[in-house]
């Protein structure tokens, strides 16, 4: 029974980080039809502005909650004034930039800091369930899963930026011709979107080796849950984390890693040609 | 901060190169002062580059030194180094380089056991003398290879049974999933069955993996008693901070045969380290003369180094062994070469002793067992001329000198 | 295509120059050049593949390495089987071909498309390197091949003359065998697409929904391309496998997927010539980059692409077409107009 809940747990986690790794790129891609192949490097970016920041004595909380969004989220605007808006309509230009984009960010970090730097410890401890333990942070992981999923639903449902956000995706022109400025809707869907990549990468950096390359590991895995969720960001993402991290874990558990891997990778190819628009083509349409 | 070092880099190994002409300006005329070439094939960039920075730094340091000191049979030394980016490709690339254009004397390099099989078939084929400095799974067994690293004979055999006399009879081993991983936990199960000990589990995970929790949860189920962990690279870093912050850190205790090899020890946080034994066949804590005057002249070319390991050591000794042999055959020919290093070379290095096996083209050297304290090694065991029995029991060069593969050993 | 058929004379002329500089290469360039002129060339091949199922066919696979990598393994295994390369090369266009086929079958009969087939491909990429990553143990052997796992299975027997496994191709004829591979496989492919087949094939790429209203069958179509470009990817990875006598699982790496996009987007889109022009530039700024220390070789390589899709968005080779036809017929301007409305608008998109 303890050990039941401790593998609850644990899937708990798997869907609780997928669900902050994809959420950025859900509106990278899902909204905007821009494949970013430097997701992963947002992911690094956000971790290291965690590391870097709390090494120079800043409270760790703030490093990862405050700092890694904002930076990467500035990074983002920068990268989308400087490169991706030239590119909007053109995905197959925008993957070759973006994967260039990727390589020269690897090649900046390492030439900056090296090939290692000094992590930060995890935060919270462990808690025991009967002889099993595990550690608070995980279900912290879980709590701001949930929140950054309500956080993008009211924004995008509440808000009068939401709304003319929403509509942009839906027809530019069409927005453009009621006063709506597009390039600024843009511009700041895609600083969102690397802002909640950035906070991701802030939450792994205690849990994970922080190198240059780490973001090589996350890509893959990003994209196929974000388009095997299909195109409603929220209940898109959510369904796809919470079903590959299911699959994942309890995969890994009860076989090997290596074909915890294969098994999720196999899912996904199962599930995209059952359900060819996604998850969310299926049961959740018109949701957000 | 690395761009401009490396440049610093480029114009000091100029001017020691200069330094050391003069003395030779006499026969150069003739061009017997050109210099030898010396290839390397390391990883600057990708993931493996934190591995392969200071490497590379440790084999310009010692060429260096053999330049200031007048070179090598009267000729200075030139390092011809090609970043291999991480990619087997660029490994078969640059090593075709290295032998067809470049001609270089000897070639040292190759970190991860794919890429020294990639290019241990090309210099074979184009004859050029061929230096593994990493410590590997063993089994290579190929006359124009010299593989001065450590195998799991001179490690694991001693890491296990101290393990195993701090902690309990049960094991559960983690490793990565690949050659190296794999070998090294069929030699950790030997080691714990000839303890008396038992292996509860053995679990492989591929090199991109980052999530550890499930994992964490079966060895909970598991109880074992002790954890050996071959695991490798950034993304396994991952393992030792979700094993602490499940708070298992304190209850079973950790021995490694990877753990440290890069920076581990300064990377992760006290807690996160602290306790976890290892064994290798250099530490840069290591107190003896060769060894802190060693630590002190890389720290002070390179002074963002890391920090030295093995592999960095092992690279330097590769370096002055094959010197060794050059001097003692008075020629840079490939064949003289390997005969003379065959001859019982050795050479006094930052380790002890290194000394080449004639029969497995492997190195005798010392090594050490230490356990993680306060973000260093603190050494507590040292064991000194290991043989390298796993590939002596595979491989014979004096009976079958034209053999070459890397035997899967029988264990 | 209409251009290439008009001009029957300029075809022949590239065609002889080509062959000519195959024969004419070894007696000029040493042999370090040659062999990497032979990696080249293989690599060619590879972009072929992709050059021709996603200009031509519409299909954007991010997972080419996956017939690349099945070839060179299949290639790899027979040859240690059967001692003798000429079968072991059928076998790596072959397993290739039937893999295509049968993942082409479930894809395009479930009418999946666009990103998401880009994303199945990439998925049975990933698959397919951690399967064969993890066949480290000495229970994965095929025959008298063990698979080696991540470690890759070593001197791999290289091409010897057909029937005859003593005679061993020397460096001079495996850049024989390998370049005229490559020129071979382009004329191939031409011819393909002057068929009806090709010409449908185009027309299934531009509108699906009226290709199929003329009594066509799109998904027939797509899986004929496809497979075709699988048989061609394994060909590149036999002779892959060949120029370095070695095999492993990084044949199957994300990267080289990556990078074959890459050398499809710089040479040109809707080209043959193009895929190849990226592959042989982009090869070539790689092995380069290594052998500077100023730079991080990603810091380089990265900057390199972001300023070529910035200055040259069309790729070279249709840019290059546009400037020579703008010269050329300046007065008429109709000769531009044609290169551009060549270019494969939906595969863009």
């Amino acid at each position: 029974m303890d050990l039941a809940f401790i593998i609850a747990l644990d899937v708990l986690n798997g869907a609780a980080s997928l669900v902050l790794l994809c959420l950025g790129l859900a509106i990278i891609f899902g909204m905007m039809r821009v494949i970013n192949l430097a997701h992963g490097e947002f992911v690094m970016l956000g971790a290291y502005a965690t590391v870097i920041s709390a090494n120079a004595g800043l409270n760790i909380w703030i490093a990862m909650l405050v700092v890694a969004p904002l930076f990467v989220g500035v990074v983002g605007i920068v990268i989308e004034r400087c490169l991706i808006r030239f590119l909007y309509g053109r995905l197959v230009d925008t993957m070759l930039a973006t994967w260039g984009l990727s390589l020269l960010i690897v090649g900046l970090v390492t030439t900056l800091y090296g090939n290692t730097i000094k992590g930060v410890p995890t935060p919270l401890g462990g808690f025991s369930v009967g002889a099993y333990k595990s550690s608070y942070y995980t279900l912290f992981l879980a709590a701001v899963a949930l929140v950054m999923l309500a956080l993008v639903y009211v924004v995008m449902r509440r808000t009068r930026f939401g709304l003319v956000a929403r509509a942009t995706m839906q027809n530019p022109g069409m927005a453009a011709t009621l006063g709506v400025n597009p390039s600024r809707i843009y511009m700041m869907s895609f600083g969102i979107g690397a802002a909640i990549t950035g906070l991701a990468g802030g939450l792994l950096a205690p849990v994970s080796g922080v190198v240059p390359t780490m973001g090589a590991a996350y890509v893959a895995k990003a994209f196929i849950t974000v388009v095997g969720g299909g195109s409603a960001i929220l209940a898109g993402t959510a369904s796809a984390s919470g079903l590959f991290g299911l699959i994942n874990q309890l995969g890994s558990y009860f076989t090997t890693p290596v074909f915890g891997e294969v098994i999720l990778f196999i899912s996904a190819i199962i599930l995209i040609r059952i359900l060819p628009q996604g998850i969310s083509g299926r049961f959740f349409k018109g949701s957000l | 901060m690395r761009l401009p070092r490396r440049s610093v880099l480029k114009a000091t190994l100029s001017a020691s190169a200069a330094l050391a002409s003069p003395a030779l300006l006499t026969s150069r005329a003739f061009g017997a002062d050109a210099p030898i070439l010396v290839g390397s094939l390391h990883d600057q960039s990708g993931p493996i580059a934190a591995s392969g920075v200071p490497m590379v730094d440790s084999l310009i340091l010692a060429i260096e030194e053999m330049n200031a000191a007048g070179g090598l049979l009267g000729r200075p030394l030139k390092l011809v180094h090609y970043d291999t980016q991480s990619n087997i490709q660029m490994y078969s690339q640059y090593a075709q380089q290295l032998a067809l254009k470049d001609k270089v004397a000897v070639v040292h390099g190759g970190i991860t056991s794919a890429s020294r099989e990639a290019i241990r078939p090309t210099f074979d084929r184009f004859k050029v003398l061929y230096f593994y400095n990493t410590l590997y799974e063993g089994g290579v067994c190929d006359r124009n290879t010299f593989c001065t690293g450590t195998t799991p004979a001179q490690t694991v055999e001693k890491l296990v049974p101290y393990a195993m006399k701090k902690s309990g009879k049960k094991a559960y081993i983690i490793a990565a999933d690949y050659n190296y991983g794999q070998i090294t936990a069929k030699w950790m199960t030997k080691y714990v069955k000839d303890n008396g000990g038992e292996i509860l589990s053995v679990d492989f995970f591929p090199l991109d993996v980052t999530n550890f929790g499930p994992t964490i949860s079966k060895i909970q189920a598991a109880k074992p008693d002790l954890l050996l962990s071959a695991l490798v690279g950034g993304n396994h870093t991952s393992f030792y901070r979700q094993w602490t912050s499940a708070g298992m850190k304190a209850q079973i205790p950790i021995a490694s045969t990877t753990f440290g090899l890069v920076n581990e020890p300064s990377t992760l946080d006290e807690k996160e380290s602290d306790g976890v034994i290892g064994a290798y066949g250099y530490f840069e804590e290591l107190t003896t003369p060769a060894s802190t005057s060693y630590v002190k002249k890389l720290k002070a070319k390179f002074p963002d180094i890391p920090y030295i390991s093995e592999l960095a050591a092992a690279t330097y000794e590769g370096f002055y062994l094959w010197a060794a042999g050059v001097k003692a055959a008075n020629s840079i020919e490939r064949d003289k070469v390997v005969a003379a290093l065959e001859g019982g070379i050795s050479y006094d290095g930052p380790s002890g002793k290194v000394v080449l096996d004639h029969a497995t083209h492997h190195a005798i050297r010392n090594a050490y067992l230490a356990v993680a304290k306060d973000k260093k090694w603190s050494v507590i065991e040292t064991y000194e001329q290991q043989k390298p029995l796993d590939t002596a029991g595979v491989c014979d060069l004096i009976k079958k000198p034209t053999d070459n593969q890397q035997y899967v050993i029988k264990i | 295509m209409t251009r290439f058929a008009g001009r029957p004379l300029l075809n022949w002329a590239a065609l002889a120059a080509a062959v000519a500089a195959l024969i004419a290469v070894p007696e000029f360039v040493e042999i370090f050049t040659l062999m990497q002129f032979t990696l080249f060339a293989a690599m060619g091949v590879l972009a072929l593949s992709l050059g021709f199922i996603w200009g031509y066919g519409g299909i954007l696979s991010f997972g080419q390495t996956a017939f690349f990598g099945l070839g060179g393994y299949a290639y790899a295994v027979s040859v240690i089987n059967l001692g003798d390369s000429t079968g072991a090369i059928g076998i790596a266009i072959a397993l290739p071909a039937v893999f295509a086929a049968i993942l082409g079958y479930f894809v395009f009969y479930g009418r999946i498309s666009d990103v998401y087939l880009g994303v199945i491909t990439l998925t049975v990429t990933l698959i397919l390197f951690n399967v064969v990553n993890a066949t480290a143990g000495d229970e994965y052997r095929i025959g008298a091949a063990a698979l080696g796992g991540f470690n890759g299975m070593p001197s791999v027997p290289t091409f010897n003359m057909p029937g005859n496994p003593s005679m061993v191709l020397d460096p001079t004829q495996g850049w024989y065998a390998t370049g005229g591979a490559l020129i071979f496989v382009y004329v191939a492919l031409r011819l393909l697409l002057r068929s009806p087949f090709g010409r449908i094939a185009v027309a299934v790429r531009e509108n699906e929904v009226r290709a199929s209203l003329l009594g066509y069958d799109p998904r027939l179509i797509k899986l004929g391309v496809f497979v075709v470009g699988g048989a061609v990817a394994g060909l590149g990875g036999a002779l892959y496998v060949n120029w370095g006598a070695f095999v492993s699982p990084t044949i199957f790496a994300l990267s080289l997927s990556a990078e074959i996009i890459i050398w499809v987007t710089v040479g040109g889109l809707g080209t043959l010539i193009g895929p190849v022009v990226g592959c042989f530039m982009i090869q070539y700024l790689d092995s380069q980059i290594g052998t500077q220390q100023t730079f991080n070789s990603n810091l380089a390589l990265g900057a390199i692409l972001i300023v070529f899709v910035l200055l040259l968005p069309q790729g070279l080779i249709p840019t290059l077409r546009t400037l020579a036809g703008r010269a050329i017929a300046a007065p008429s301007r109709t000769a531009a107009k044609t290169t551009v409305a060549e270019r494969p608008a939906e595969a863009r998109q």
